[in-house]
């Protein structure tokens, strides 16, 4: 079976200056990839290039046929701290603005706020619909943005940095939620702590000026010092395995 | 109350109400966009800079409005470039094309020859001179504000929220920002008549942080920002006549004590 992404030496970056050098990925469906790897080492950097956001300098970026659509089915979850919560919009337009992603000639307005109304109950913040966005608590939040990712029917969903929305109580209850979810679609999530994702993805990419894909979610310190990724990892027993941040 | 009704007898207190109306309108709607979108700063700067326009057009005895459009304009393109193209901050780079149209304008003002009479009125604006050929434009501007929000209502509300996922999306994210831009110098340009250059900034911001007091939704601050705006220019115009004040001043400063008294209102009794 064809990946629905296939990236092939890509080289992207900031004006001229690539932050990633020769990636090569695929991802296929009902993947569930974590990609792991320092701050500024190239995390959200890939993910925009995906996005489409930052043209490659080098190499290309392949989407499986029924991918190719003016909009890519893909749904996006943005740091919470590029969000701005003093801005004057409700819940319920959030989650709207998800029809963005859907190609034109699918919109059907009585779809789309059905659909709408579907994810608010099925995420439990339908009761907070006319709510501003920054009256939110973080948990809340996360569902909201989770709802407009979904809105538009993605094959993958990309998560960046999702645990920064939430203390660690909630965290299980976003990842339980992205278990189902991996049942219909693909999904990418960004993490600079792996420690509470690594038994939930099915495999790991380390992102550090380069991609080491590593086609289980077992990861061991001597692989990562040979990826040149300066994580530490922590291991409790045997599986699941815990990578977390290096100690300052 | 007579009173009142007897002022619209007046030719100029006729066309001073309808500027007022339509200056609420186009500064409400624009204003809760800016403040919305944080660019407040960036809005000032093409205020300011448009004062250089109008000192040109005073020495080569153009139209000021025409100027000031002008240098409007030319100092939104100005603070992008500075920005994206030469990499000069974006604070830093507006506040050399602030301080440039000022400095320009002072110039050319000086150049000219002779007194320039009208100058106060385009510094601190004068709604009781506002003519014929200036309303009609300001209503025209009007019927462009709200054609170009209703159509794209959702599609503005979404680029301004959050700019990086309409691109993802596909949207023509640098288009709608350039109309934009311009939307905002227009209004700048052709309300500086009603409050002047000094003041227009508070009509952009003072009656949408009184919105922002109520509600939260875009659309409903856009609509609750005009009506606000409108109820502080009117009483200001009032206050104006009846005390023989500048009326840019009287209704800067009703707007800011509407505001004040809904904020306290809102502490005690909410």
């Amino acid at each position: 079976m064809d990946a629905l992404i296939k990236i092939e030496n890509l080289s992207v970056g900031y004006d001229k200056q690539p932050v990633l050098h020769n990636v090569n990925l695929e991802i296929f469906e009902n993947d569930f990839l974590g990609v792991i790897g320092p701050n500024g080492g190239g995390k959200t950097t890939l993910l925009k290039a995906i996005l489409g956001l930052l043209k490659p300098m080098k190499g290309k970026i392949i989407f499986r046929e029924d991918m190719r659509m003016k909009k890519k089915p893909i749904g996006y979850l943005p740091q919470v701290k590029h969000i701005d919560k003093n801005f004057p919009i409700t819940v319920y337009e959030v989650v709207r603005s998800g029809s963005l992603m859907k190609n034109p000639k699918k919109i059907n307005t009585r779809e789309v706020k059905q659909k709408v109304e579907w994810l608010l109950t099925e995420m439990g913040v339908s009761d907070i619909r006319d709510k501003a966005i920054g009256e939110l608590s973080g948990g809340q939040m996360q569902r909201v943005f989770l709802c407009r990712a979904l809105l538009s029917d993605p094959k993958i969903l990309i998560l960046d940095e999702p645990d920064t929305f939430v203390d660690n109580r909630f965290e299980g209850e976003l990842y339980e939620r992205l278990k189902m979810l991996n049942q219909e679609m693909a999904i990418v999530l960004v993490s600079h702590d792996v420690g509470t994702i690594s038994s939930y993805v099915k495999t790991i990419a380390c992102v550090n000026d380069s991609l080491h894909y590593h086609p289980d979610n077992i990861i061991t310190q001597d692989q990562l010092d040979s990826y040149n990724c300066p994580i530490k990892i922590i291991t409790h027993g045997e599986i699941p395995h815990t990578v977390l941040k290096r100690h300052e | 109350m007579s009173n009142l009704i007897e002022l619209f007898a007046y030719d100029f207190f006729v066309k001073a109400f309808l500027a007022a109306v339509f200056a609420s309108i186009s500064c409400g709607i624009i204003g809760g966009y800016i403040v919305s979108r944080r660019i407040v700063f960036v809005s000032g700067g093409i205020t300011h800079a448009s004062f250089g326009g109008i000192g040109l057009a005073f020495l080569l005895g153009f139209n000021p409005l025409l100027g000031a459009v002008l240098f409007a304009v030319m100092s939104a393109l100005g603070i992008q470039f500075f920005t994206k193209v030469a990499h000069v901050r974006e604070d830093s780079s507006i506040a050399i094309w602030w301080s440039l149209g000022m400095a320009l304008g002072i110039i050319f003002v000086f150049l000219t020859p002779g007194y320039t009479p009208n100058l106060m009125s385009y510094l601190f604006g004068n709604i009781l001179t506002v003519t014929i050929s200036e309303l009609v434009w300001m209503f025209i501007l009007n019927v462009v504000i709200i054609l170009f929000f209703a159509f794209y209502f959702r599609k503005i509300l979404y680029i301004a929220f959050d700019e990086e996922f309409a691109r993802a999306a596909g949207l023509p994210v640098s288009l709608f920002n350039y109309l934009t831009i311009t939307l905002i110098a227009l209004t700048v340009v052709l309300n500086i008549r009603v409050v002047g250059i000094i003041l227009i900034l508070s009509l952009l911001t003072i009656p949408q942080a009184t919105a922002n007091l109520f509600t939260k939704d875009f659309r409903k601050m856009l609509v609750l920002s005009s009506v606000f705006a409108f109820i502080g220019t009117i009483s200001g115009l009032f206050f104006s006549y009846y005390l023989d004040i500048p009326s840019g001043a009287a209704i800067i400063f009703t707007l800011v004590i509407i505001f004040a008294l809904l904020r306290l209102y809102k502490h005690f009794f909410k």
